[in-house]
This record gives structure tokens, sequence and C-alpha cells, in this order.
């Protein structure tokens, strides 16, 4: 997930206390308190990843070794995992975004009827519980007779994804400055040239972020996976799997590259977008 | 990575048919929901009024298969040794690439995980599966998923295999199946806490062991200790014995830390619990692998044995290739070099011999542990060691079976 | 004229595709659920419609227990979330200064790590054996076979541990709504820091707190993955208990049943405590 859709343009003053907030250090400590138990889960994940465990079972530390790095690749269920994760968050994460886009937009521009119970149905999908969601497919998936693999976890995360791409982009339509259209349209812009040309690239942004939470939510995914997967393997659920007989030392390695990945690319992203809106 | 077909025509048609009007569609969300709408989305079932193939059926199954240079393998986690050397070997001599996956860890989510698949008579991406001979092999059998085994292209099967897997209940003539491995369900136990040597059930509702019990999810397994505990045999019980051992295991549940699956290494590993139901070469790869001190008992009220067995899922895509490498299993070395590894009960009695000369080949601490293995009582138990050993509930109907797993289920779910 | 008409299509248009895809892949399913829910026989025969309402009051009998203790965990879990996230969302909102999104960007670092990977990681903190009871019970603080992991505590720690971020941000947002002219006014008249808060920030920042028992009640009352790996026998709750019957014992019509039992205690809940709070704010919610 990134941080883009937090970081508002315009950001609240922050309060100048007059008189200083007894407690407000006590407050600062405290929220770095949180901040560490947070963290401290991530931190055994990645330094068991270093660990040198001679079996099956990585769960006494041993000794300090890189050789998992080196031994990434190895098992071959995990990386077909990983690989089927990653193109099932790509294909359900520009798919969500797609039809996503069209809904938020549709929401934010214009009033038309059923747009009401098109609010409704979404903030169902947000709120809904992820178990009842799964479970339903699959009742929908087995009344039908359809087999399951990867199209129904694609399916399945499209599904969920497609709200929360189509609100965040709503929110960006909503607050457009229409009078840039309309400048276009007076010079002669059809509204399909108008569409691309100046308001596309306005709402890109959000786009852009509604797609990548689409890809996160999807490559994190277990419940409703669990009930769409049938014999495939994501990455998650590969490491429900191996719960049972020891998860294997790659698993945290991989667990930590992508955190390593996911963080770099929201550090990267976040300044750039900062350094756009700086230049604007 | 095995996708549903979307030219399926079933699929198509659910897909594009217009189900609901507007008017169907405001009843629905209403909850006016007419009875009609609701029962036009039944789940189908593939039950086969006869349980056994017809006897043109291998015929009619086999002809036109050829042998396709490739196949997918569904295992468990501990029953292959990862680098996976008897593949190796196989690939060599047939020029077959096998793709192996620990994909199966319980019975129950296996078949529910295939079920949707097989029904709608899609591939499930393996041409090979082993499973286990609980009420789900009736299961798969009954809906018609596995493929009848043509018995002349297996050789090697008919000429190693000890006499009794040629006769067991759950398959007798093995018309879909022949053994992987079996296995004892039995006691392991950290000796270290639990101060004292664990020899019966009864160890298992101990309250010295409060918080640190083990027990399996499995509702066979669970309900075969129960049965034990009453004094019943399982593979003749009845449902008055059921309610009891229902009652008896219910009696344990404040005890119990919690109801596993093969996840019970791992708790035993970490300290999570000291005394658990087990499956007998977990036990023995775990104390090779880590170095572990674990112990493995079969109470004196006699534990379960169980077979695992490879069987072809009826839609596979190579079911040729499939059972060549089912018969390749049984050639003696095969059989010795995984028995060898994997330390659960070998299918072939030829095996022990070879087992034998092939540690003679070895030195040191190497031979030692090799000759442990092949003369190891788990791997190949004696007459005394079986005659400890009782068979699963054998459930004559599906009503039956149901009503075993209703008294069951609220305890592992409760 | 055409191209009025085709602006007025064009919402529809425009939101066809999705909102096809919702109906079928979230409304449908639902029907099918309760079809379900309401049909007898087993998988291997298969399931045929007969009405057959007494599944539901089997389920309920057999598993109230499960469902009651879901909802009391979700509860606990949540009212522990509110009293831990109020205050990192108002420091960052308030003090955050220019660190703001630094802040909310580190909140946010366990999800760069898969949810199933994260508890896993906690079991193994809590284990028996693990880094936080071995020293307790070494300096002999503790008996021999006391235990964090497998306890009612430890599934609820994980909940709130999982479910944090989504109760500070929704708060956050909506503290950081607040003119700041608002407060210093506030201040003015009743001078107190605590009144102030009291009557001016809690109230502004209630929608807030709304939306997160909205993000964290519903998810953490149905969860399954903390009590399966940090929970014990004695922690079951309904989700694992669903779970089990449709990828376990494949008892669809069960699970179904359990399904909209709980989906409709969630729903009531919820549908109540909008009621309580007045439904403005949960369209406002609903809109957000």
């Amino acid at each position: 997930m990134t941080t883009q859709t937090l970081d508002r343009p315009t950001q609240a003053p922050s309060l100048k206390p007059r008189r200083r907030i007894t407690g407000a250090g006590f407050m600062h400590g405290y929220v770095w308190l949180i901040i560490a138990w947070l963290v401290l889960p991530i931190a055994v994940m990645i330094a068991f990843g270093f660990n040198d465990t001679p079996g099956r079972y990585n769960q006494e530390w041993v000794g300090f070794t890189f050789k998992w790095y080196g031994k990434l690749f190895e098992l071959s269920n995990l990386t077909q995992a990983l690989v089927t994760s990653i193109l099932i968050a790509i294909v359900s994460s520009l798919l969500a975004g797609a039809l996503g886009t069209g809904i938020g937009y549709a929401l934010g521009r214009y009033r038309f009827r059923g747009a009401g119970s098109l609010n409704l149905i979404m903030f169902a999908t947000i709120s809904s519980p992820e178990l009842i969601m799964g479970a339903s497919l699959l009742t929908l998936f087995a009344s039908l007779q359809v087999g399951l693999g990867a199209v129904t976890i694609t399916i399945a995360h499209v599904m969920f994804s497609i709200s929360f791409v189509a609100t965040v982009v709503r929110a960006r339509v909503m607050t457009l400055d229409r009078s840039v259209e309309e400048a276009a349209a007076d010079l002669g812009a059809t509204p399909w040239v108008t569409f691309w040309k100046i308001t596309f690239p306005i709402i890109l942004p959000a786009v852009f972020s509604g797609v990548l939470l689409a890809f996160a939510l999807s490559i994190d995914d277990f419940i409703v996976t669990n009930f769409t997967a049938g014999t495939t393997e994501t990455f998650p659920l590969f490491i429900w799997g191996a719960t049972r007989v020891g998860i294997p030392p790659q698993v945290n390695v991989m667990g930590t590259l992508i955190f390593a990945t996911g963080v770099l690319f929201a550090v990267v992203t976040n300044i750039r977008s900062r350094r756009t809106t700086k230049t604007d | 990575m095995s996708a549903p077909n979307f030219s399926d025509p079933s699929l198509l048609r659910g897909l594009t048919q217009r189900r609901f009007g507007r008017r169907d569609a405001l009843k629905l969300s209403g909850l006016a929901a007419s009875g009609a709408a609701l029962a036009a989305c039944g789940v189908q079932g593939k039950g086969t009024s006869t349980a056994s193939a017809a006897p043109d059926a291998i015929a009619q199954y086999w002809n036109g298969k050829v042998k396709n240079g490739n196949m997918r393998f569904a295992g468990w986690p501990l029953y292959m040794d990862p680098k996976q050397p008897e593949l190796k070997q196989f690939t060599q001599k047939t020029g077959i690439t096998v793709k192996y996956q620990e994909v199966i860890q319980e019975m129950g989510p296996w078949f529910a995980k295939v079920q949707p698949q097989l029904s709608a008579g899609q591939s499930i991406g393996y041409d090979l599966m082993v499973i286990t001979n609980s009420f789900q092999f009736t299961q798969f059998r009954d809906s018609g998923f596995l493929a009848p085994l043509d018995l002349a292209k297996l050789p090697n099967y008919t000429k190693n295999a000890a006499d009794s897997y040629k006769k067991e209940a759950f398959d007798p003539g093995n018309q879909y199946s022949i053994p992987w491995a079996s296995g004892m369900t039995g006691i392991a136990y950290d000796r270290s806490k639990t101060k004292r040597d664990i020899t019966k059930l009864s160890d298992l509702w101990d309250p010295a062991f409060k918080g640190k019990i083990g027990m399996f999810s499995d509702i066979q397994e669970l309900g075969n200790f129960g049965l034990l505990a009453v004094g019943a045999d399982p593979g003749k019980s009845t449902a008055d014995d059921w309610e009891k051992a229902a009652a008896k295991l219910k009696e344990q549940k404040p005890l119990v830390r919690k109801y596993y699956d093969q996840s019970y290494v791992e708790a035993l590993g970490n300290g999570d619990v000291w005394i658990t139901q087990a499956w007998s070469g977990d036990i023995f790869q775990k104390n090779l692998s880590d170095g572990s001190d674990f112990r493995f008992v079969i109470p004196e009220e006699g534990g379960t044995i169980w077979t695992d067995n490879m069987t072809i899922p009826v839609t596979a895509e190579n079911p040729v290739d499939a059972l060549m490498l089912m018969d390749f299993f049984y050639e003696v070395p095969i059989a010795a070099s995984l028995a060898n590894y994997i330390n659960y009960v070998c299918p072939v009695p030829g095996a022990q011999a070879q087992m034998r000369t092939d540690a003679g080949k070895l030195t040191g601490e190497d031979k030692d542990a090799a000759l442990a293995v092949a003369n190891s009582k788990l791997v190949f138990p004696t007459a005394a060691e079986y005659s400890k050993l009782h068979y699963y509930v054998a459930f004559e109907t599906i009503s039956e079976q149901q009503k075993f797993q209703k008294t069951f289920e609220p305890i592992v779910l409760g | 004229m055409k191209n009025r008409v085709k602006r007025q299509l064009a919402p529809y248009l425009l939101v066809l595709p999705g909102g096809i895809w919702l109906l079928i892949f979230f409304a449908v399913p639902m029907i099918t659920m309760l079809s379900l829910s309401l049909q007898e026989g087993d998988i291997v025969n298969g399931y045929r419609f007969t009405g057959h309402w007494q599944t539901y009051v089997d389920a309920i009998s057999s598993y109230q227990t499960q469902i009651v203790r879901s909802l009391i965990y979700g509860a606990v879990a949540t009212i522990i979330l509110i009293a831990l996230a109020f205050p990192v969302a108002y420091w960052i909102a308030f003090h955050g200064g220019k660190r703001k999104s630094t802040y909310l960007f580190l909140l946010l670092l366990p999800f760069f790590v898969s949810f199933v990977l994260r508890t896993i990681s906690w079991g193994q903190i809590l284990a028996d054996e693990g880094p936080v009871v071995s020293p307790l019970r070494s300096i002999g603080l503790v008996g021999d076979s006391f235990h964090i992991l497998g306890t009612s505590y430890a599934v609820i720690g994980g909940l709130v541990y999982n479910f944090l971020p989504f109760m500070v941000l929704p708060i956050y947002v909506a503290l950081e709504r607040i003119d700041p002219r608002v407060v210093e006014a506030a201040r003015d008249l009743y001078a107190n820091p605590a009144v102030t808060f009291r009557k001016v920030i809690f109230p502004l920042a209630l929608p807030g707190v709304f939306a997160g028992v909205l993000m964290t009640f519903v998810p953490a009352s149905s969860d399954y993955v903390n009590s399966a790996v940090l929970g014990s026998a004695g922690t079951t709750m309904i989700g694992q208990v669903i779970q089990a019957q449709y990828l376990v014992n494949s008892d669809y019509p069960t699970a179904s049943a359990l399904s909209f039992v709980l989906m409709a205690v969630l729903l009531i809940g919820v549908f109540l405590y909008a009621r309580m709070l007045g439904t403005e704010d949960v369209m406002k919610v609903a809109a957000r």
C-alpha cells in the first residue's frame, strides 16, 4: 500500500498551542512505542530469514547466514506461488482499475438514477466480511459447476478491488476544477478529446493509486483467495500451507524482499509526487 | 496453474443467460425470495449408483490414452526427499518429467478443494494424487472422481507388493488405488517435559499436562482415539460407541491445547505441546532433521494404521505417465530409497533386504542411520506391532458417515 | 440532440461493466448462498433445494458459543483499538508537524508484509519456548505450563495488532479536518484542555471513530486467521467454524446457514450502532 493517497495536497496547519500541552512529549513516546510494537513481528520475520537453521523447522535461532538469499528460488512450489500471486495481482489490479475508474468517474461527475444503489453496493463490498464474500463466491462457482483456479481468484480480486479504486477516483473527480474542461470545450475540443487530453491526465494519479491499492489488496489476500483457489497456490496460501510442516526460511526472505520493495516503491513515489506538487 | 475453461458451456450459460428480471431482483433483494428462484441454483453432486467399476470401464477409460512425457504429482509434506532422487531416476529411465508438489495436508480440505473442479469435469492440474483411506476416499470413489486402474500395466506392483495390500477393505482388488505408504497413529511426546515415559492412551487425559496436550483435527483420527479410549475397536464400532467416545473426548477438551493438522510437529518442536497424537514417520523425520529427541509410541490400548494411496483423478491429462510412475515406485530399489527417507511403513517387503544392503555400502554415522531405518519397526512393523493396530471405522452408508461426522465435529470446532 | 442522449447515457455506459461485475460476483453469490443454506443432501450425491430451515436451528444450537465468543472478541478488540489508536491519531494530527506523513507511513509498515506472515510471526514471538515466555519462566515468575499462545489474550492481541491501522487512519482523517481556529476558540472559551477535548475535539472526531469501528469490528468478529494461529481449542471463533464447514467438511448447507447468521448478526449490530449515533453519520461514512 502506498501513502500517496494520504498525502493530501492541502495539509491543515498544525496547531500552535498557546501553552505547551502537558503530556505531549509523553504521547510522542507512546506513538513510537506503538510503532515499535507494529514493527516487532516484521523484525522477527526479517531476522529469521538470516537464521542458519539446519532442518525443516525454522524455530530456534542458530546462527547468522546469507545462504537463504542464495537459495531463494530453490523451492519451485514457492517460486511458482509467488509468480502466480504477482500475475493475478497485475491482471486483477488493471481490470479493477479500468472498471473502478468508470464507476468512480461516473459517480464523481454525473447525477444519475441508480447512483445511490451503486454507492450502497460499493459500501457493502468494502465493509462486508471477506469470509462471507469468499464463501458466497464459492457457492456461486459450485452452483454453476465452475472449477476453481487462477481465473476464479482473479474474478474475486477484481470484485473486492473495484470499490476501492472507484472510491479513490471519485474523490479526485469531485475536486476537479471544471473550468479547465470548459475552456477546452470553448476552444472547440470534442468531449472525447477533452476527456483524454485534459481530464484523464488530471485524474491519472488517482487511477494510479487505485491500481496500486488493488495490487496490494490482491497480492496479500488470503481469506477470499482460500475459498476461490481450488488447487492453485498463491504466496499467502503457500505460507498458510507451510505452517503445517515448518515454514522454509525462503518464505522469510521473500517476505523481506517484498517488504523492502514495497517500502522503497512507496518512498520513491512519495518523493516524486512531492516534487511534482512543488513544481506545479 | 489450472484455470477454468471459459469455453465451457456451463460457465458461458451461467454468465450470459438473463437469469433475473428486474422484478425478480427486487423480490430477491427484499429477501422475499421465492423458493423457485432459490431452487434454481443447486449444487449438483457426482454420485454414481454403483461403487465398483463396470468391467469394461477400465478398457473404456484407457482407450486411446497415450504417454505424453510429462506429469504432475500431488503429494503430502514429509513424504519425499526434497531432492526427489526417485523422480530423477524415473525421468532418466522413461523420459517423463514429473512436477511434484506437496499440496495435500489433510484429507477433508483436499477433497473440498478439488471437488468443484472434478465435478465440473476439469483437470485439477495433477495426474496423480496420494489420498488416505478415510471416508474421503469413499467420497472420491463414489463421486466417480478416480480413474479405474489397469492392473496389467502395473507388473512391479503385482510382483513386489505385500499381499495384505492387495485386499484392503476400502478398495478391494485395487480397482482405483495402490498404496504409497502406510503409517501408524500413536502418541509422540517430549520426555524432557513429561518427565516420565508415556505408554497409555489415558496419558492423553492426564490433568498434569493441561494445556500441553495435542489431538488431531481430522475427525476420523480424533474419533478413533476416543473409541480406543473407551475400549471400542474403531473398525467394528457402532453409533453407541461413537456417542461414548465423543463424551470421553469432550471430557478431555479442557486439557487440550489445540486440535492440530500436520502442524502438531511444529507445536511439539516449539514446546506448545508436550504430548500429542502423532503420525509415525513425522517424528522420525523431525528427529533426524533437527536433532530433536522426541519419542513415538503405540499406546498399550492400541493405535491405528492407515494407508495413503496413489490414485489417478479421472480428469488427469497424463494418466498413462501417472500409471507408469505408480509402477516405478514398486521397483524394489526405488521403494527402498523412498522408505529410507520418509520412514513410513513400506508396502514392499523386499525393500528391507535392499535397505540393509544399501546401508552396508556406507560408513560411520551414515551407516548407523541407514541401518536404523532398515531395522525400524515403524518402517517394517513386526507381527506383534500389527496386532496392536486397528483399522479405521468403515461406513456402510453416507448417512452413517454423516452421523459420525456430526458426532465428532462439535468437539474439534466447538 | 444526439449529443444530449449520449451525455445522458454516458454515466450508465461508464458504470455498466463494473456494476455488472459487482452484481454477478457480489450480489448473486449472496443468493446462491441463501439457496444453499436451505438445501439438503451430501457432497457426493449433490444438494437439492428443500427449504430446510432446520439447518439454521441445528447450526445455531451447535455453534452459538462460537458466535457469541466471536462477537465478544470483536467488541473487546474494537474497544482496545479505540483506546490505543485515539492518542496516536491525535498526536500525529495535532503535533505531527511536517512529519505527519512519515508517521502515517510508519504505522502502515505492517501492510507491506503478508497478513498471514505477520500473524505467524506473533505466534513465533509468543510461543511457549519463545523469547517472551521463556525468560519469565526461567526467572521463576511463572509456572512450567504457563503460556500466552493459545489463550484468548493472544487471539484478541492478534486482532488488535492486525487491525490497528484501520482504526488510526479514519480517526486521524477526522481529527485532521478540524479547523484549528475552532480549537483556538474553544480554548478561549473553556481555557481547560480537558474540557476542550471533551466538548470540541472528541465530538468532531466521532465520525472517524465510527468509520474505524466499522472497519475493525466487522472483520475482527469474522476473522479466523488470528484464532487459528494464536488460539487454542477453547478460543474457536465462528469464522473458523464456517471456514471448516466449507473447506474441510464440504458441508455447504451448514456453512451457508452459519454465514447468513453471522452476516445478519453483524448487520444488526452495525444498524443498531448506526441508530445510536444517528443515521447522518452513517451516510457520511457510506459516502466517503
